[in-house]
C-alpha cells in the first residue's frame, strides 16, 4: 500500500521561476560532489609529490634507483628502493602464477559451460571470497598457508613471499575471473553459432573462438589484477615479513613498497623527519606503478567494451 | 471576399482561396496551402485553430528528420498523424512538447504556434517545462508510476503546486471520470497504478495527462501495445473527448485514425503530404502517394 | 563398396568427435575442481578461525580492553572505534556519493568536464588503499589539522569507498526505465522534481545496496588507518555521543583517537605468544563474520530487488 501522505513532501508554491531557481541551486551542489572525485586524485598528487620532495633533496635519484639496500631508518641510512621494488615484483609474480590460470579456467567455465543455476550460485559466492578482510587474509597466510608449505618445502622461513603470494592470489581469482567473464560474455552469441555450426565442440569454441575474441578485455583484467597484487599491504605485512631484502627467491622473506610503509607507520613519525619523508617517496613510486597499469587495463577494457 | 478579422484585430495574413469565414474568438481557421503538393481542409465554420505549424524543420545532429512541415491544429478536435514507419509523425509529435530535448544534439527550425497568445513553443529561449505544462502526452506504452493510482493522477497537481487535498480529491476524481476509468478505479485509489491491466494502465495515463487541462493532448501510438479490446476502449474514450481537448494522435493503424479523427495528415519520409478531413482523405486523396499507403501498396 | 566406405566415415567421425568431447569433459571437471577449490579456501579459513578462536570467543572478549595478558585482552576499543568511524564514514559518503552519480547520471552534459570526472572515478577505484592513508596523513592529520582522530578515519574510507558508491548508485538509477522519466517530464516536471519524486524512491534498494557492499569493504581496511595512526594499545574509549545535558548529543568524540578491529587483529597476528594467535583468531572470525553477513545482505537485497517492480 503507498502512502497519500508521501506526495506532502513534494508540495511546493507553484510558480516555474522559483522550480527552476532551485533546480539550479541544486545541481550546483551536486556538480560540487562529483568534483570530490577530482579533487581527491589532484590531492594525492599534490600531497605525494609535496611530502616526498624534500625527501629527494637529501637523497639523490640515481642512488634512490639504483642502491642495492633500502635502510633510511639506520645511523648509516641507505636509500635504494630497489629492495622494496623486487619484493613488490617477486610477490605480484606468484600471485599472477596462481590468479591467472585460476581465474581465466573459472572464466571460461562460467562463461561456456556452466548451467545457470550453477552459475547464480558461484557468482555471488566469488564475490564473498573477494570481499574478505586482507588482515584476515595475512592471518591465513601466516597460519595456515606457510606451516603447511613448510611440510613441502623443508627449511621454509616463517615469512616468506611465497605464502603471501599465493594468498594473493587466491584473493584477486574473484576479481581476475569476473572481468575476464564479462568480457567472454560479451563475445556476441552468433560467433559462437559459427563454430558450432561447424561441429566444434564446446571447450573447442570457447578456445579458439571466444577466448581470442575477449582477449582484450582478459588482458584488461590480468592488467587489472597486477594493479590490485602490487598495491596488497596487509598479506605481505603479515606473512612476508617487514625485512628490505633485495633477492628473486620467493622463499625469502622480504618488504613490500606497501610493507614498508606500514612498518614505518607503526612507529612514531614526526612530521617532516626523514622516515617520514621516505614513506611518501616510497607512495610516489607505487602510484606511478598502479597508475601505468590501471590506464593499461582501463584502455583495454574500453576497447572490448566497444568492439561489441 | 469579406474581412477577415482575427480577434487582435489585424487582417488574416495573406492567404490565397479563402472560403468566407466568421470572425469568433481566437484566430480564424484560413485556408493555407501546406506544401505545394496537397490542399488544406476546407475551413468548418466556427473552428478555431489552436496551433500552427510553420516550416518547422527538425534535426538530429547532421540528419534532417522533418522537411519544412506547415500544417493547422483545430482546437477540440482530434488531428490524426498516419505515415508508414520512419516518416516522421512520432518526431513531429514529440516536438509539440519539446520532448526531444532530453536528447543531446537536436535541433528546431521554424515554429510552432500556440494560440490565443501566440507563443512560438520551439523558439530558442523558451524553457521546455513551460511547454510541458500546456501539453500534455500519453505514450505508446503505458507508463503508470509506480505509485498509487490516486498519486499516479495527483502528480500533476503536485507539481503545479497545488495544495489542498480537497481539491485535489476532487481533480482526481474528475480526471478519471473522463478517461472513463473512475468506477474501475474508485474502490483502490491507494492500491499501485501497475497492479492494473494494460488497457486500464493506459486509460490511468490519459487520466494522469486529462488532470492537468492540457490544451493540446498528445497520443503517441497509444494503442498499439493493447490487446483488441482495451484498443477499442480507448478508440472510445478518444473520440469522446472531442469537444472538450484539442488531440493529435499518431497511429500506424490507419482504420484507427479513420474512426477516431477529424482531420488527418499523411507524412512520408519526413514531409507532409497531404492534409485533409479524414472523410474526404481516406475515400478521396489528392496525393498518389496517399492513395497508394492507404490501399496498402507499402509501409 | 561405396556403403561401406560410407559407413567406415562415419565411424571415423563418431571416433573424432568422442576424442574431442573428452576434453570437454575433462575442462568440465577441472574447471568445478578449481572453482570449488577457491570457494573451499573461504569455508576452511572461516572454519578454522572460528576454531582456533573458540576459548576466547565469548561475552568478555567484546567487553574488555587490550591488555598485555592475552587471556584478558578484548576487543571492546576496537568494535566501537570500528562503529564510530563506520557511522563517520557512512555520514559522508552517502549524501556525496548519491550526489555525484545523481549528477553523473541524470545532469551531465556530454562534454570534457564530464568525462574528466568519470575518468578520475574510475581511477580512484584503482588506487591501493595504502596511498588513500598517505593522502589523509599529508592532508587530513597535518594540512587541516584533524589530528589522528575518528574523523580523519571516517574522512579517509569515504574518499576510500566513494567509487564503489558511486558507481552502485549509477547503475541504480540506470535501473530505473526511462519511459518512467518521460511521463514525469510529459506532466511538466523539472529535472529534480524527476530525480528525487521518481528515479532515487525507485533506485533505493539498488543504492542502499551499494552502500552497504562499501561498508563493508572500508570495515575491513587496516592499512591506511595504520598510516594515519591508529593505535593498537588503546585502553579507553572515545567520548560518548550522548550527554546527559542539552543538547543530548556531542561529536566530541569525532576528535579522539582510535583502533578499529582489523588493527587489533594485525597487532595480534604480529605477536609471537601464540596465545594472542588466539585472540588473533577471535577476532579474525569476528571480522570475518561481519563482511560477510553485510556482503550476504546486500547480495541478497540485490536479488530480491531485482524482482521486486516489474516495470
Amino acid at each position: 500500500m503507498i502512502e497519500r501522505t508521501q506526495a506532502a513532501a513534494s508540495l511546493r508554491p507553484a510558480g516555474l521561476g522559483f522550480r527552476k531557481a532551485r533546480d539550479r541551486v541544486v545541481e550546483s551542489f551536486l556538480l560540487a560532489a562529483a568534483l570530490v572525485a577530482v579533487f581527491t586524485t589532484l590531492a594525492i598528487v599534490v600531497v605525494l609529490v609535496r611530502e616526498s620532495l624534500p625527501f629527494f633533496d637529501h637523497v639523490s635519484l640515481s642512488d634512490f634507483l639504483t642502491d642495492t639496500m633500502w635502510t633510511p631508518l639506520f645511523a648509516e641510512p641507505r636509500y635504494g628502493i630497489l629492495p622494496l621494488v623486487a619484493g613488490t615484483l617477486v610477490t605480484t609474480l606468484v600471485a599472477l602464477a596462481v590468479a591467472i590460470p585460476a581465474g581465466t579456467l573459472i572464466a571460461i567455465y562460467l562463461s561456456e559451460f556452466a548451467p545457470h543455476r550453477l552459475r547464480e550460485i558461484v557468482k555471488p559466492a566469488l564475490e564473498l571470497l573477494g570481499a574478505v578482510p586482507t588482515v584476515v587474509y595475512g592471518y591465513f597466510a601466516l597460519m595456515m598457508v606457510t606451516p603447511f608449505l613448510q611440510k613441502l618445502i623443508p627449511g621454509l622461513p616463517g615469512f616468506n613471499m611465497l605464502s603471501a603470494g599465493l594468498v594473493i592470489g587466491i584473493m584477486i581469482i574473484p576479481y581476475v575471473a569476473s572481468v575476464s567473464e564479462d568480457a567472454m560474455r560479451s563475445v556476441p552469441n552468433y560467433m559462437r553459432e559459427g563454430s558450432y555450426a561447424m561441429g566444434a565442440t564446446r571447450f573447442q569454441t570457447a578456445t579458439r573462438v571466444v577466448v581470442p575474441g575477449a582477449l582484450s578485455g582478459i588482458a584488461a583484467a590480468y592488467i587489472l589484477g597486477i594493479s590490485r597484487a602490487v598495491g596488497e599491504t596487509m598479506v605481505v605485512a603479515v606473512a612476508a615479513g617487514l625485512q628490505p631484502n633485495l633477492t628473486w627467491d620467493p622463499t625469502q622473506p622480504a618488504a613490500t613498497i606497501t610493507a614498508f610503509i606500514v612498518q614505518v607507520s607503526l612507529g612514531d613519525l614526526p612530521h617532516g623527519s626523514i622516515g617520514y619523508q621516505s614513506i611518501f617517496a616510497a607512495g610516489l613510486v607505487l602510484m606511478l606503478m598502479t597508475l601505468v597499469f590501471n590506464i593499461g587495463g582501463f584502455t583495454l577494457t574500453r576497447r572490448f567494451r566497444e568492439a561489441y | 471576399m469579406s474581412t477577415l478579422q482575427t480577434a487582435s484585430g489585424t487582417t488574416g495574413d495573406g492567404s490565397r482561396q479563402s472560403p468566407p469565414t466568421h470572425a469568433i474568438e481566437g484566430r480564424l481557421a484560413t485556408p493555407r496551402p501546406s506544401v505545394d503538393l496537397g490542399r488544406a481542409p476546407a475551413a468548418d465554420e466556427g473552428i478555431v485553430v489552436k496551433s500552427r505549424a510553420e516550416n518547422l524543420s527538425f534535426y538530429y545532429g547532421a540528419v534532417k528528420a522533418l522537411k519544412g512541415l506547415n500544417i493547422e491544429i483545430r482546437e477540440k478536435r482530434v488531428t490524426a498523424l498516419i505515415g508508414p514507419s520512419g516518416c516522421g509523425k512520432t518526431t513531429f509529435l514529440r516536438c509539440f512538447n519539446r520532448m526531444h530535448d532530453l536528447t543531446p544534439g537536436t535541433r528546431y527550425e521554424g515554429s510552432i504556434t500556440l494560440y490565443p497568445d501566440n507563443f512560438d513553443l520551439v523558439a530558442k529561449g523558451v524553457d521546455p517545462i513551460e511547454v510541458r505544462m500546456r501539453i500534455g502526452m500519453v505514450f505508446q506504452k503505458p507508463n503508470p508510476f509506480p505509485k498509487s493510482i490516486f498519486e499516479n493522477v495527483a502528480y500533476g497537481l503536485r507539481v503545479r503546486g497545488m495544495r489542498s487535498s480537497a481539491r485535489i480529491e476532487e481533480e482526481v476524481e474528475k480526471a478519471l471520470r473522463r478517461a472513463a476509468i473512475w468506477d474501475e478505479a474508485k474502490d483502490r485509489l491507494d492500491s499501485s497504478g501497475l497492479s492494473l491491466s494494460g488497457g486500464q494502465q493506459q486509460r490511468l495515463c490519459i487520466a494522469r495527462a486529462l488532470a492537468t487541462n492540457p490544451e493540446i493532448l498528445l497520443f503517441d501510438e497509444p494503442t498499439s501495445a493493447l490487446d483488441p479490446i482495451a484498443t477499442a476502449r480507448i478508440e472510445e474514450l478518444i473520440a469522446e473527448l472531442r469537444d472538450q481537448v484539442t488531440v493529435i494522435i499518431v497511429t500506424h493503424n490507419m482504420q484507427q485514425a479513420a474512426r477516431v479523427s477529424d482531420y488527418t495528415a499523411f507524412m512520408y519520409l519526413g514531409e507532409l503530404i497531404e492534409f485533409d478531413n479524414t472523410s474526404k482523405l481516406f475515400t478521396n486523396p489528392s496525393q498518389k502517394a496517399t492513395e497508394d499507403y492507404i490501399t496498402g501498396r507499402y509501409g | 563398396m561405396h556403403a561401406t566406405a560410407a559407413a567406415a566415415a562415419i565411424e571415423q567421425i563418431r571416433a573424432d568427435v568422442n576424442r574431442r568431447k573428452l576434453f570437454d569433459q575433462m575442462f568440465v571437471i577441472v574447471g568445478l575442481l578449481v572453482m570449488f577449490a577457491a570457494l573451499l579456501v573461504l569455508a576452511v579459513l572461516f572454519i578454522d578461525l572460528v576454531q582456533k578462536g573458540a576459548p576466547r570467543l565469548n561475552l568478555d572478549f567484546l567487553t574488555q580492553f587490550p591488555s598485555r595478558k592475552a587471556e584478558r585482552a578484548g576487543i571492546l576499543s576496537a568494535w566501537v572505534g570500528t562503529s564510530l568511524i563506520m557511522l563517520t564514514t557512512a555520514a559522508v559518503t552517502m549524501p556525496v556519493g548519491v550526489a555525484a552519480a545523481i549528477y553523473l547520471e541524470e545532469y551531465a552534459p556530454k562534454n570534457w568536464v564530464t568525462a574528466i570526472i568519470e575518468i578520475n572515478v574510475t581511477n580512484l577505484a584503482g588506487v591501493p588503499s595504502i596511498i588513500y592513508g598517505l593522502l589523509a596523513l599529508g592532508l587530513f592529520v597535518y594540512q587541516f589539522k584533524l589530528g589522528q582522530s575518528i574523523l580523519t578515519a571516517g574522512l579517509t574510507l569515504s574518499l576510500l569507498i566513494l567509487p564503489i558508491v558511486i558507481v552502485a548508485t549509477r547503475e541504480a538509477l540506470r535501473a530505473v526505465p526511462r519511459t518512467i522519466r518521460e511521463a514525469a517530464y510529459a506532466l511538466g516536471a523539472t529535472r529534480w522534481e524527476v530525480t528525487a519524486h521518481h528515479v532515487l524512491p525507485y533506485s533505493m534498494g539498488g543504492i542502499m545496496t551499494g552502500m552497504i557492499i562499501g561498508l563493508s569493504r572500508a570495515i575491513g581496511e587496516t592499512a591506511p588507518l595504520i598510516t594515519i595512526g591508529a593505535l593498537s594499545f588503546i585502553a579507553f574509549l572515545p567520548q560518548s555521543p550522548f550527554t546527559a545535558e542539552f543538547p543530548f548529543i556531542s561529536f566530541a568524540w569525532l576528535k579522539d583517537g582510535f583502533t578499529a578491529m582489523p588493527i587489533q587483529m594485525f597487532n595480534w597476528v604480529s605477536r609471537p605468544d601464540p596465545k594472542f594467535q588466539v585472540n588473533a583468531a577471535a577476532a579474525g572470525a569476528i571480522l570475518l563474520g561481519m563482511t560477510l553477513l553485510m556482503n550476504g545482505i546486500a547480495i541478497w537485497l540485490r536479488y530480491r530487488f531485482r524482482k521486486r517492480i516489474h516495470w
